[in-house]
């Protein structure tokens, strides 16, 4: 105790989703320890699964979380059917491509507009924002509402949609109502072009991630809402098999698991989907990627800002893409009777990739569920990502310091409402 | 919960929380338990307090009631607090005013989800996207843990939220009115 003590208190980390609490130790000049402590509802909702019915699932797992509601049910659908060994025909899979496209359009606005740009123009926040630059929150808050638009027209409401089911939808959309939907598409993609060129503006620290990353990887198209998993390091193996490369282990300090993939540290989210499936984004996304000084593979955190924005425009082309070819399905959903068994399923939740596993006897009733959410998988690379970035930067002030940790948090989206709860920010320097 | 009408409705109400997080729960319960006594011209919706979701709901609507639950410092579980705010052109109100009316922004905006209603307030007066009229009903929780069931306390209060949201909005039939 003979350096010199100091310990800083910021009452919020703001504007990330959800909760949770970050430590940052500086002992003797150096980083000596860096914690992200987040306590996770999935884990309560592991508990709570259990004993209910199959059917049941998806609507249950969609509570998680208010921002990606459709990822967590494209995640459990996809375990589900796998167990009982049923398959959806192509239209009711093009359906949940179009309703997850919604989801992604909606929470790339939502980070981007409210809760990412603010950090790049300055201001403390969007309110602050807004009064400067009302029209881009406005195109922001159109984009978000389009996205919006897709999960009722699909999902029957915005938030924890209705209309989805085991097998598919209760009701599948006429294409009227579909066709109703692209005109205002037509004029979000404009909007989603627009973000591209003005966030490729922003001023970006030099910083590049060196380790490992991870996502699905859907052959022939960019990965959404099933796959394949893959890393950029050249591994490729099924949802089946997440549990022999990722392992979960326990830190005192959070009540999310940190996760390491074949015992390495390892990202999912934009920059690892961007980074392993660039070459399967549409024409007009790659074309927006390579003016906005995208690469084929980004492994700046800070340009995951950019990374957003061009899957929002790959993510309404595709919705265009679906709904221009939409036949509305004959039975809007597959019968998926039970059987006993273990089934995994993956897809990629806007935040990276989302893991399911659930165990069913033969009368449909969940024995256990594991659910592995991207940012509790993100954990440990964003805690070393704040680490480097606190080693150089220790001449800051506290202030300022703290504030560049928020910034490298917010680089990752967390979604901390599926993973934590209230984030309290304390650097102590010893 | 219910589409919009497909005439301008007069009145939104909006329950917000999460029905897994125990006494949060509130704003959806009573969401479903008015869904089924508001009159036609009333739209009712619950959401999870994101704020673009919150400016969707009440933009340009003449009232906007929203029901939230509160953590407070010294708590009396299921004590329900009215707030009323005049929003509409030529009653602006100061952040300072709403402030004093308890809408003012509190700790630093913490999420999505800690952008409560007095931030999204904010947003929606930069944006000229308010409600011509914001009533809040807050009420005091016991318990915000993991869970589907409202504590005694907050259930208990049910009824008598019910009855002053249903004459908030103008719709209460007769013979449950006030």
């Amino acid at each position: 105790m003979t350096h010199r003590s100091r310990q800083l208190r910021v009452s919020a980390l703001a504007r990330i989703e959800g909760e949770g609490a970050l430590r940052v130790v500086i002992d003797g000049g150096q980083v000596s320890d860096v914690q992200l402590q987040i306590y996770e509802p999935p884990r309560f909702f592991e508990a709570f699964l259990r004993g209910r019915q199959y059917t049941e699932v998806t609507d249950i797992t969609s509570r998680i979380c208010g921002i990606c509601p459709v990822a967590y049910q494209a995640s459990a659908w996809n375990a589900i059917e796998s167990a009982c060994g049923a398959a959806v025909g192509e239209p009711v899979a093009a359906l949940r491509r179009l309703l997850y496209c919604g989801e992604w359009v909606s929470s790339h606005a939502l980070h981007i507009y409210l809760l990412h740009a603010p950090d790049f123009l300055g201001y403390p926040d969007v309110i602050a924002m807004a009064a400067d630059h009302r029209d881009l929150v406005e195109r922001g808050l159109r984009l978000k509402k389009a996205g919006n638009a897709i999960l009722e027209a699909v999902g029957g409401r915005a938030i924890h949609p209705v209309n989805t089911r085991l097998g598919g939808f209760y009701r599948a959309p006429a294409a009227a109502e579909l066709a109703a939907l692209a005109e205002q598409l037509r004029r979000a993609l404009d909007d989603a072009l627009a973000t591209v060129a003005w966030v490729a503006g922003f001023d970006f620290p030099d910083v590049e991630l060196d380790c490992e990353l991870l996502a699905a990887r859907d052959p022939g198209r960019y990965a959404i809402e099933r796959g394949q998993i893959a890393s950029a390091g050249g591994l490729s193996f099924p949802a089946a098999a997440f549990a022999e490369h990722v392992t979960e282990h326990q830190v005192p300090y959070s009540t999310a698991l940190h996760a390491t993939l074949d015992g390495r540290r390892y990202l999912t989210g934009p920059l690892a989907r961007y980074t392993i499936s660039s070459a399967q984004l549409s024409p007009v996304a790659r074309q927006a990627a390579a003016a906005a000084g995208l690469g084929p593979a980004c492994r700046n955190p800070f340009r995951s800002i950019v990374v957003r924005a061009v899957e929002i425009v790959y993510a309404i082309g595709e919705a265009l893409a679906i709904i221009g070819s939409y036949e509305r399905p004959g039975p809007s959903f597959a019968d998926v009777p039970p059987v006993a068994g273990t089934g995994h399923g993956v897809s990629e939740a806007p935040r990276g990739l989302l893991y399911h596993r659930y165990e069913l006897d033969a009368a449909g009733r969940v024995a256990a569920a594991d659910i592995v959410p991207p940012t509790s998988q993100n954990q440990a690379a964003i805690e070393a990502d704040l680490a480097a970035v606190v080693s150089a930067h220790l001449d800051l002030g506290d202030a300022e310091l703290t504030a560049l940790c928020e910034r490298v948090i917010r680089n990752y989206d967390p979604c901390i409402s599926c993973a934590a709860h209230f984030l309290d920010l304390r650097v102590e320097r010893r | 919960m219910s589409r919009p009408d497909a005439v301008a409705p007069r009145a939104v109400l909006i329950g917000i929380g999460s029905p897994y997080r125990r006494d949060d729960g509130i704003g959806p319960a009573l969401a479903a338990a008015i869904q089924r006594a508001a009159s036609p011209g009333v739209t009712v919706t619950d959401s999870d307090g994101e704020p673009s979701a919150l400016l969707d709901a009440w933009s340009g609507v003449p009232l906007a009631v929203v029901v939230d639950a509160v953590l407070c410092a010294v708590p009396e579980p299921g004590r329900i607090h009215r707030t009323a705010l005049d929003l509409a052109p030529g009653s602006a109100v100061s952040p300072a005013g709403a402030a004093a009316a308890g809408l003012g922004a509190g700790a630093a905006a913490a999420s999505t989800h800690g952008l409560g209603v007095p931030d999204a307030l904010r947003l929606a007066q930069a944006l000229d996207r308010t409600p011509g009229r914001l009533v809040v009903f807050a009420v005091e929780a016991a318990d915000l843990g993991f869970g589907s069931a409202l504590s005694p306390a907050v259930a208990a209060c049910l009824p008598d939220l019910i009855r002053v949201v249903l004459a908030e909005l103008g719709t209460a039939a007769a013979g449950s009115g006030p």
